[in-house]
């Protein structure tokens, strides 16, 4: 690997940050819009034209707001947590395959920051690895509110990761890899041998099933129990002010780009789009094309979690548990089996 | 028993089948919903910019009239701030001195006249009680300060401009 | 060899601070990093799988888990007991007794060779399958009954008996 490779990688991970946090930040202003939108309203609209520059405002608020660590929080952990629910929401995009290659003069750039032959398994690491900020930051709070959102994060998110990881074994039976380039690479152009590539139409109760779990990961109503204002007063972040609860904000739209580029590329094809290659088009813009698929399909999915959470109220508590237990890890067991006999019998 | 209005419906609770159970279909049923207000016009109007129409008997900031003449009507008898409910009227009673008939039309009036918009709950009662016709509340809403004070109003505010001017 | 050797001390280091710190919330959070370590060790050895495993199993599920407990339990240092000399002594004794026996078997082992792997791909997911699905078949499936039967004795004693309730 050569000082030309690392800087290219290096150029490639600043801007898939830059991405991802321009993305996170407009999309709390696309959260109010859609928002406003569904219930007949405007929204922001003061800050430039369409109150474009309203994520700007709110951001320089976020910084200018007065900073305050209660007197019995524990100091470090109380900034610890923001920290590591950001951290962990921003490092989950370095296995997401963002293109196909780009050829830039002599040197090939593969739009992706790395390809490890575990990437799903690690960006299930990281999602599991999330629920610490949230615990750390709700503990250290030293508030009743605050503990009670933890707890309620810590179980629904184990529960969650059980039929998340069931539903993608399914997945994983019938692509053979753990590669996201690769699963990315089956899912080649729409059609082809009489049946879609994109996995969702192999495997549409196991989509349904991570979108579900998806929602519970980033703590999207309807399951958004650990901060449900009207129970918990701001669930984890109530001690929070500042930038720190700006973290925590933001850390949960990164989380909604990052699973959504990874539903985007694990079921509905990533970066292929119909007639990819049937256009005539040179492979560069093929790729930037591919690219612009894969944002699309993106941004589709920032907009149907918004879409759900204007529409779908907050579960209660058991049920939330009911449905994570009783309802979607049998579901998910069975998709493994269907899934399992379906493949024995077509390879006979 | 009979209904009167014949909106009665008779509550069912029979036992969800499949469709109902797995709430999928109702879930989608409600993205549509939503999906269709997504469309609809606002409802909402820019206000600062845009002004809605008030309707014919809306109760606004009150005024304290003056008559034909441009004297002031108000005889300080006090019945407003007596049927307010809110107890957001006070006032102060002065007796008329020679010359300044053209100023008073009564003998008596209100020297100092302070309604408190933070108390006032726009109910209409003084204007009502006010055998002069004195007190009306057609006018805009109430506009913001940044001190409870600013909030008493007192006769400059109140009492109308004077006709000739 | 540095990159093992700063590794392990880190290790060593988090896992001391594990047992020395007061917080019992402070302890799980220096085991976190304890496993993170470790998992750095994995990857070290390109068992990539085994570190994701250790990953995703030990710091994203088990450990929240215990914090989970913790923060349920809520200890502190004020309802934490004071052992009594009694109980010191004793643990002195037990652990003098472990390190004697570890320190003894690792004497009768003799000079450890340095472990090298045949086959430095090993550790990739494929591979691993291939082994444990073809060589290993038996052990791993009679593990996973062992986990099932742990978790009906779960289940079972998590379940209340009808006849007493």
């Amino acid at each position: 690997m050569g000082l030309a490779d690392i800087g290219i990688k290096f150029v490639l991970i600043v801007i898939i940050f830059a991405i991802s946090l321009v993305v996170a930040m407009y999309s709390t202003y696309a959260e109010r819009k859609i928002a406003a939108f569904f219930q007949d309203r405007i929204g922001p609209n003061r800050a430039g034209p369409f109150g474009i520059l309203q994520p700007l405002a709110d951001g320089a608020k976020m910084f200018l707001k007065e900073e305050i660590i209660p007197t019995n929080a524990s100091g470090f952990l109380f900034i610890a947590g923001p920290s590591i629910a950001i951290l962990t929401a921003c490092i989950g995009s370095a296995v997401i395959p963002w293109g196909q290659k780009l050829t830039i003069g002599t040197h090939v750039v593969d739009l992706q920051v790395t390809d490890i032959n575990v990437g799903i398994l690690y960006i299930f690491g990281v999602v599991s690895l999330g629920v610490y900020g949230v615990m750390i930051g709700g503990w250290a709070s030293n508030n009743k509110y605050s503990l009670l959102g933890a707890i309620r994060a810590a179980s629904q998110n184990i529960s969650y990761e059980i039929s998340m990881g069931l539903s993608i074994i399914a997945l994983l039976m019938m692509t053979g890899t753990l590669s996201l380039r690769e699963i990315a690479e089956q899912q080649h152009g729409f059609w082809s041998h009489g049946w879609f590539t994109w996995n969702v139409f192999k495997q549409p109760l196991g989509f349904l099933i991570f979108i579900v779990c998806a929602f519970a990961e980033t703590n999207r109503t309807p399951f958004d129990l650990p901060e449900c204002e009207t129970e918990l007063v701001g669930g984890y972040h109530t001690e929070y002010s500042s930038m720190k609860l700006g973290f925590y904000l933001f850390a949960e739209y990164i989380n909604m780009f990052v699973s959504g580029a990874v539903m985007a590329t694990l079921y509905f094809g990533g970066y292929n789009f119909p007639f990819m290659h049937h256009l005539g088009l040179s492979e560069n813009w093929v790729t930037i094309l591919g690219m612009l698929a894969l944002f699309a399909k993106i941004f589709f999915f920032i907009f149907f979690f918004m879409w759900v959470r204007w529409t779908v109220p907050r579960f209660r508590y058991d049920q939330l548990m009911d449905l994570g237990w009783k309802t979607l890890i049998p579901l998910a067991i069975a998709n493994i089996i269907i899934t399992g006999l379906v493949i024995t019998f077509l390879n006979r | 028993m009979e209904s009167l209005s014949n909106k009665r419906k008779e509550v069912e609770s029979k036992p969800l089948n499949f469709w109902e159970r797995i709430y999928l279909p109702s879930i989608f049923q409600g993205l549509g919903i939503t999906m269709k207000h997504f469309f609809r016009k606002p409802v909402t109007v820019s206000f600062p910019e845009e002004r809605r129409e008030f309707s014919e008997n809306f109760r606004g900031m009150h005024s304290l009239k003056r008559d034909e003449d441009g004297r002031e009507r108000c005889t300080a008898c006090g019945l407003c701030a007596l049927s307010c409910p809110a107890e957001a009227i006070t006032m102060i009673a002065a007796e008329r001195q020679k010359g300044e008939e053209n100023l008073y039309r009564e003998e008596k009036y209100a020297a100092v006249y302070e309604i408190n918009m933070l108390r006032c709950i726009f109910c209409g009662l003084c204007e009502e009680a006010c055998p002069k016709e004195a007190i009306y509340l057609d006018g805009d809403y109430v506009p913001s300060e940044f001190l409870r004070k600013d909030f008493i109003y007192g006769k400059d505010k109140l009492v109308e401009a004077p006709l000739n001017q | 060899m540095s990159t093992f050797y700063f590794i392990a001390f880190l290790s060593i280091f988090f896992s001391i601070l594990v047992i020395s710190a007061k917080n019992p919330v402070h302890s799980i959070l220096y085991l976190i990093l304890t496993f993170f370590t470790f998992t750095i060790h994995y990857i070290l050895m390109n068992a990539q799988f085994l570190a994701i495993v250790n990953f995703i199993v030990y710091m994203g599920a088990i450990l929240v888990l215990f914090l989970y407990t913790l923060m349920l339990i809520n200890l502190n240092k004020e309802s934490e007991p004071r052992k009594s000399n009694l109980v010191k002594f004793a643990g002195v004794i037990g652990g003098g007794c472990f390190l004697v026996t570890i320190v003894a078997s690792l004497k009768a082992l003799g000079v450890s060779h340095p472990v090298v792997l045949q086959d430095p791909n090993l550790g990739l997911v494929k591979n691993l399958g291939k082994i444990l699905f073809n060589e290993y078949l038996l052990p791993f499936e009679v593990s996973s009954i062992l986990l099932l039967s742990a978790m009906v004795g779960a289940v079972l004693l998590a379940t209340k008996d009808p006849k007493i309730a």
